[in-house]
């Protein structure tokens, strides 16, 4: 089953009588396990389509079922338990909480599940393990780098073990080191299993990824398969 | 949803900008402050008035010239002089055939004049009152006697001094003997009260005293009392006694029936009702104009947290993205409010509760018999109104939270 199917999606913003088509009949579908970069131009709708998948915006009209569930009818507050529950978010300015500690960050999605897990307490350990942030567990967020903030973001998509991570331009406010850094635990992530979709203007970051679908003026025009795949996990080379 | 999120996010933002959060609270806290002090100081002073009219004595029963209501003040508290009620009336509220309860009775006039030893001179109160006025208000004496039954009436000029006037004038305690002027008549000192401390509406200590009819006819001139107060046998007779008096006086100013009292008898039970009531109602006023700042306050805190939203939509926004629902929001920004007013209640109620006892101590100072006193209600009433402030005025705030969009909010990038 895929994870996420799409059939005709469109999105139309309508300011002053003038309407304004951000998205046009997108249809394609991911699998789990995948690693699909979305790409394109400023404006070209990447990341309305993002906002739509990852359940933040809705579409003016066409399908959208995640995980097998039709998420197009649903309210608000199943759209918020489903995005808690299956959707882990990295945004390009990290979006940490001030004055928090990097704990508490990681912790956040978990205080809005339908229940407290028991092990709550693991499950952030384990997350920020996986993003080799466990020894900054204790600091405010103010007190990290900019990478290490955004590997705090990642911890943070991870710690509800959803089924997908949207990372929309997660390097674009790092320098290459740490671009690549965030790079290669994507990587490890989709090679690990976890299904993952990038957002970005740039091709050597979006050729991280296993499938490019390309957005020009609202519309899907290229969905492809990455031939020669850079891999991050052994990379030398700067991503920029 | 865990409640230690929104506290600590509150406390944080405390910590980081103190003064702003000050700012923010201080409506809450001058309002508390002031709840506390208007019920800990009016607890104090109603305290003090109840105790001071206790001292008088509950078997005491007061006779006014002039009507006025049950509950209400008398018509002397107004400024009208009224003339009727005079020694004759004195004369026959004596005689036990018209009211067998009262043990002693006491006409009063008073009035200030100047009165001078060989070496002082001060102006003072004095009252003419009746020999039995010593044993009506159960004062003592520290030297010398009271007027005798002869002198009430014989214009004699002899005078009593209050303890603290005859340490004024004579302070080597030389006093009974001495002749002192009082508006420039010469009078004999004959006796000197021992202290008693201030009573309802006067302090003893610093009046002195001449028999009735020579106040009446050497100093003032009138032929009229101010007022008459008796000792009743027995506490339980004073509404026999009452009755007594009212018919008594009702016969002897020729009131036909229907016609109203020209004169009002109390009781010092309900003199003490009375005050009761006037000091509640004044408190209460009070009360309610301190809350008006609490209510400014209240108005202060929607704002800081209406700023505080428009601050923080990109958290909102990411609250949201990792799936806070509404009432997640809601109820964060209304912890933080609540937080918030509380610690302004709590700094209210430590300031209340300070400023309460230096005004104690600053009263004490200026002699009064006052008691620190900080009702337990008043604590409970600060808590619970800064709560309820932060409840209701972190509401609207807390719903315009809610409905930031998650998606608008974390485009502002």
């Amino acid at each position: 089953m895929a994870l996420l199917e799409i059939k005709n999606l469109t999105k139309t913003y309508e300011s002053d009588g003038v309407r304004t088509e951000a998205l046009k009949e997108a249809s394609f579908v991911i699998e789990p396990g995948e690693f699909v970069a979305i790409m394109g131009p400023s404006g070209s709708g990447k990341s309305t389509l993002m906002q739509i998948l990852g359940l933040l915006d809705r579409a003016t009209s066409g399908q959208y079922v995640l995980a097998g569930e039709d998420v197009t009818t649903l309210t608000d507050d199943e759209l918020a338990l489903l995005r808690n529950e299956r959707i882990g978010f990295v945004f390009q300015s990290f979006n940490l909480l001030p004055r928090t500690s990097v704990f508490e960050n990681v912790e956040l999605p978990l205080l809005y599940a339908s229940k407290l897990p028991g092990d709550a307490k693991t499950r952030v350990d384990a997350a920020l393990l996986a993003v080799s942030m466990d020894h900054r567990a204790q600091y405010f967020s103010n007190q990290l780098s900019g990478g290490e903030k955004q590997r705090v973001a990642i911890a943070r998509a991870l710690v509800n073990n959803p089924d997908i991570i949207f990372a929309d331009e997660p390097t674009g406010n790092l320098d290459s080191k740490s671009g690549l850094q965030v790079m290669k635990i994507l990587q490890r992530l989709n090679n690990e299993g976890k299904t993952i979709v990038l957002v970005t203007h740039e091709t050597a970051t979006a050729e991280h990824a296993s499938r490019i679908l390309r957005m020009l003026d609202g519309a899907l025009v290229s969905d492809e398969k990455v031939s020669a795949r850079r891999n991050a996990l052994d990379a030398t080379d700067l991503i920029k | 949803m865990k409640i230690t999120g929104p506290l600590r996010i509150a406390y944080n933002s405390l910590l980081t900008a103190k003064l702003r959060f000050f700012l923010t609270v201080l409506g809450i806290i001058i309002g508390v402050a002031a709840v506390i002090m208007v019920m800990g100081i009016g607890a104090s002073a109603q305290g003090l008035v109840l105790s001071q009219v206790k001292k008088v004595g509950s078997d005491l029963i007061a006779v006014l010239p002039g009507a006025s209501q049950e509950d209400g003040p008398p018509a002397s508290a107004f400024g009208i002089v009224t003339t009727t009620f005079t020694n004759s009336d004195l004369e026959k509220l004596r005689e036990r055939r018209y009211a067998p309860h009262l043990k002693v009775v006491s006409g009063y006039v008073s009035g200030s004049a100047t009165l001078e030893s060989k070496r002082e001179s001060y102006e003072v109160s004095y009252q003419g009152v009746s020999p039995d006025m010593i044993a009506v208000e159960s004062l003592d004496l520290e030297a010398g006697r009271f007027f005798l039954a002869e002198e009430e009436t014989d214009l004699s000029r002899v005078i009593v001094l209050g303890a603290t006037r005859a340490k004024e004038f004579f302070p080597n305690g030389d006093a009974v003997g001495q002749t002192m002027k009082l508006n420039d008549l010469p009078f004999q000192v004959v006796g000197v009260l021992s202290e008693r401390g201030s009573t309802a509406f006067s302090n003893p200590d610093t009046l002195v005293y001449v028999p009735l009819v020579t106040a009446q006819k050497l100093l003032l001139g009138i032929n009229y009392l101010n007022f008459a107060r008796a000792k009743v046998d027995d506490v339980a007779n004073i509404e026999r006694s009452r009755s007594d008096v009212e018919a008594l006086l009702r016969q002897e100013h020729d009131l036909e029936d229907g016609e109203e009292n020209d004169f009002s008898v109390r009781s010092t039970a309900a003199a003490l009702g009375i005050l009761t009531s006037i000091t509640n109602i004044l408190k209460y006023f009070l009360i309610a104009i301190a809350s008006l700042s609490l209510l400014v306050g209240g108005v202060g805190i929607m704002n800081s947290m209406l700023i505080s939203v428009s601050q923080r939509v990109r958290e909102i926004g990411l609250r949201k993205a990792v799936g806070a629902r509404p009432h997640h929001i809601i109820m964060q920004f209304l912890i933080e409010s609540v937080f918030i007013t509380l610690c302004g209640g709590i700094l209210g109620i430590i300031f209340g509760v300070g400023l309460t006892y230096v005004a104690s101590i600053v009263i004490v100072k200026l002699g009064y018999e006052w008691e620190f006193l900080v009702p337990l209600a008043s604590i409970f009433l600060g808590l619970g109104v800064s709560f309820v402030i932060g409840l209701v005025f972190g509401v609207y705030p807390a719903i315009k939270a809610s409905r930031v969009s998650a998606m608008e909010a974390l485009r502002n990038e």
